[in-house]
């Protein structure tokens, strides 16, 4: 099944009753699955007339006591951001897919990572933040969709689905027996009609700065309750390593393969996959950086996720880079190549 | 003794904080006066928008959504289909509706969602201080139009009643006006048919009011009702525009 199609039918397993889209590629197979299923359920599906349509349709929907998605791809998510913005201020759920692809403008339709600090900063107006899930295998988007609909509900806040347009065309098997039945969540601030109670507002203009000051307030301890409970990333041959990759997504599984040549010649290299990318595991390079010196980060833009990773450890240890912007995909022998050659160096480095 | 006029019972007791002579706080009134003798309190969902309108929900004692800019109809879109029975309604002025979100306006009508658009067209952008609307008369002097809209710098006063009508989706299209007793009830009536055509599923509906902005139009509150009749009524004329059986 296409990564594309697998995302689709785990959001549908995970009780997405409403999507709506507008065609881009490369998440066209995605869209193209939901006109099918949502249809064959009864549920809503809607061809939007653009990205902004879709993403206020999704606002609706969510007000309305919807589990609704929307995806797109880089320069869609451009247009998307202010209804994101929104969501995060009026604090509805919703989950929204970005299969990135080659940019900035038209760019092509390659996959790549360049829209790593639109999607972690929050991406729109106003001080606000939405968890970022970054998986890595079509088998994982059945861990992380049904993840992404729950946290949204859990925080009442977007949640952002970051692949790539080589996650959403590739082909893999595919098992979705652990999604469970999607859990209830309190709706006590829907709009269903005020039959039997008061009338309920949702909005975001609050023309008292003081109102507004607070209500921001408020989204930074939620961001921050994120930041406490929410990261997730993954290990890999960390426990001896003398250098550390940081690289996620379809990124860090090139990576993989890289790290297993490197392995057969010795160069002791382990990796560090941030799944959720916001809010980013800080804690565990921290952590790393008491006995590793080298960091090494991979992207496949010209440098976005390094700026965290440089927060992260905070001066400690050497962070080397390496990244391929403009959709371009390196292959894990490339990746050897460049990781082998730096990890050679900084062995050198130790030694004078 | 016997009451012969009362707050809508779906109205909150608020003072308005529209300028004087405006015509939001009659629509206001009318659209909850509709929805008390319709019997929709509790069915009712709003969706505001951005510019003057935008605190109706100070007033209207209904569920609301305050939606973006231009956004309205595909809020109301998402809402309605969640929600088929309930009334969903987006009021919107013309800078919202006729330019940043014609697009959401148009599709929404194309696809005969069974939502009504309350759309009050003062011809200006009322809130942001009179700049040009789409709306806006030709040679009619605005803060952006210091000497009066040039259609061949800035385009022609646009119909949206007269746009939408070509749609296919669109079952009821009117444009009233509330500068005078008769206006308003006819507006009254008009509003009534919008969301009945709503609830009765035949499609999409809008109600096009033209509504007076004194202080924008740099006019007295009367002076603006007459403008309306004599002046902006030759490029918006009144009436029903399209109703399906």
């Amino acid at each position: 099944m296409s990564g594309n199609a697998a995302l689709g039918e785990a959001a549908i397993l995970s009780g997405c009753s409403c999507y709506f889209g507008y065609p881009i590629t490369p998440q066209n197979e995605l869209t193209e699955y939901m006109a099918k299923r949502m249809g064959e359920l009864g549920r809503v599906f809607i061809q939007s007339e653009s990205e902004i349509a879709a993403i206020n349709m999704v606002l609706g929907a969510s007000v309305a006591g919807a589990r609704a998605m929307t995806s797109s791809s880089s320069p869609g998510m451009s247009l998307k951001q202010e209804g994101i913005s929104y969501l995060a201020a009026d604090e509805l759920p919703a989950v929204v897919v970005d299969m990135v692809r080659g940019g900035p403008g038209m760019g092509n339709i390659s996959p790549a990572q360049s829209d790593y600090l639109q999607a972690t900063r929050g991406g729109g107006h106003g001080d606000y933040k939405t968890i970022v899930l970054a998986p890595g295998s079509v088998q994982e988007l059945t861990e992380v969709v049904p993840l992404a609909f729950d946290l949204a509900d859990q925080y009442r806040n977007p949640v952002v689905i970051l692949g790539d347009g080589m996650l959403g065309q590739m082909m893999e098997p595919v098992s979705f027996d652990n999604i469970k039945p999607p859990k209830e969540y309190p709706k006590d601030y829907t709009l269903t009609g005020a039959k039997g109670r008061p009338s309920r507002m949702v909005r975001s203009l609050l023309f008292d700065t003081k109102e507004e000051e607070e209500h921001n307030w408020k989204l930074v301890r939620k961001y921050q309750r994120m930041e406490q409970n929410e990261v997730r990333y993954e290990t890999f041959l960390t426990d001896d390593a003398e250098m550390i990759v940081i690289a996620y997504g379809i990124g860090a599984r090139i990576v993989k393969g890289a790290i297993k040549r490197l392995r057969q010649e010795n160069m002791k290299v382990g990796m560090v996959r941030p799944i959720t990318v916001w809010p980013f595991p800080a804690a565990i390079l921290q952590e790393l950086a008491k006995t590793v010196h080298d960091f090494f980060v991979f992207e496949m833009s010209a440098g976005q996720m390094i700026e965290d990773v440089r927060l992260a450890l905070a001066g400690k240890g050497r962070i080397h880079f390496y990244g391929r912007p403009g959709g371009i995909i390196p292959t894990p022998v490339e990746l050897y190549r460049i990781i082998g050659r730096h990890y050679y160096m900084a062995a050198r480095r130790k030694e004078q | 003794m016997k009451k012969v006029y009362t707050r809508p019972k779906t109205m909150k007791e608020a003072h308005f904080h529209y300028c004087p002579g405006c015509g939001h706080g009659i629509i206001n009134r009318l659209l909850m006066e509709v929805v008390d003798e319709m019997g929709l309190r509790e069915s009712a969902i709003c969706v505001a928008p951005a510019g003057c309108g935008m605190l109706v929900y100070n007033y209207f004692d209904i569920d609301t959504l305050e939606s973006a800019h231009g956004r309205g109809a595909a809020v109301a879109t998402g809402i309605k289909r969640v929600r088929p029975d309930n009334l969903v309604f987006s009021y919107q002025g013309d800078g919202d509706l006729a330019a940043i979100g014609t697009a959401e306006g148009f599709h929404a009508a194309n696809r005969g969602e069974p939502i009504t658009v309350v759309f009050v067209n003062n011809g200006v952008y009322g809130m942001t201080g009179g700049q040009m609307a789409p709306t806006t008369l030709t040679e009619q002097v605005t803060t952006t139009t210091p000497n009066g809209r040039n259609p061949i710098l800035a385009g022609h006063p646009v119909r949206i009643c007269e746009v939408f009508s070509m749609l296919d989706g669109t079952a009821y299209l009117e444009r009233v006006t509330v500068n005078k007793p008769a206006a308003v009830i006819k507006a009254k009536k008009a509003i009534k048919k919008a969301f009945q055509c709503q609830l009765d599923g035949k499609g999409f509906s809008l109600v096009e009011i033209l509504s007076p902005c004194p202080t924008n139009w740099k006019m007295g509150p009367v002076e603006a009702c007459r403008w309306i009749d004599e002046v902006m009524t030759k490029q918006f004329p009144l009436g029903l525009v399209k109703e399906v059986s």
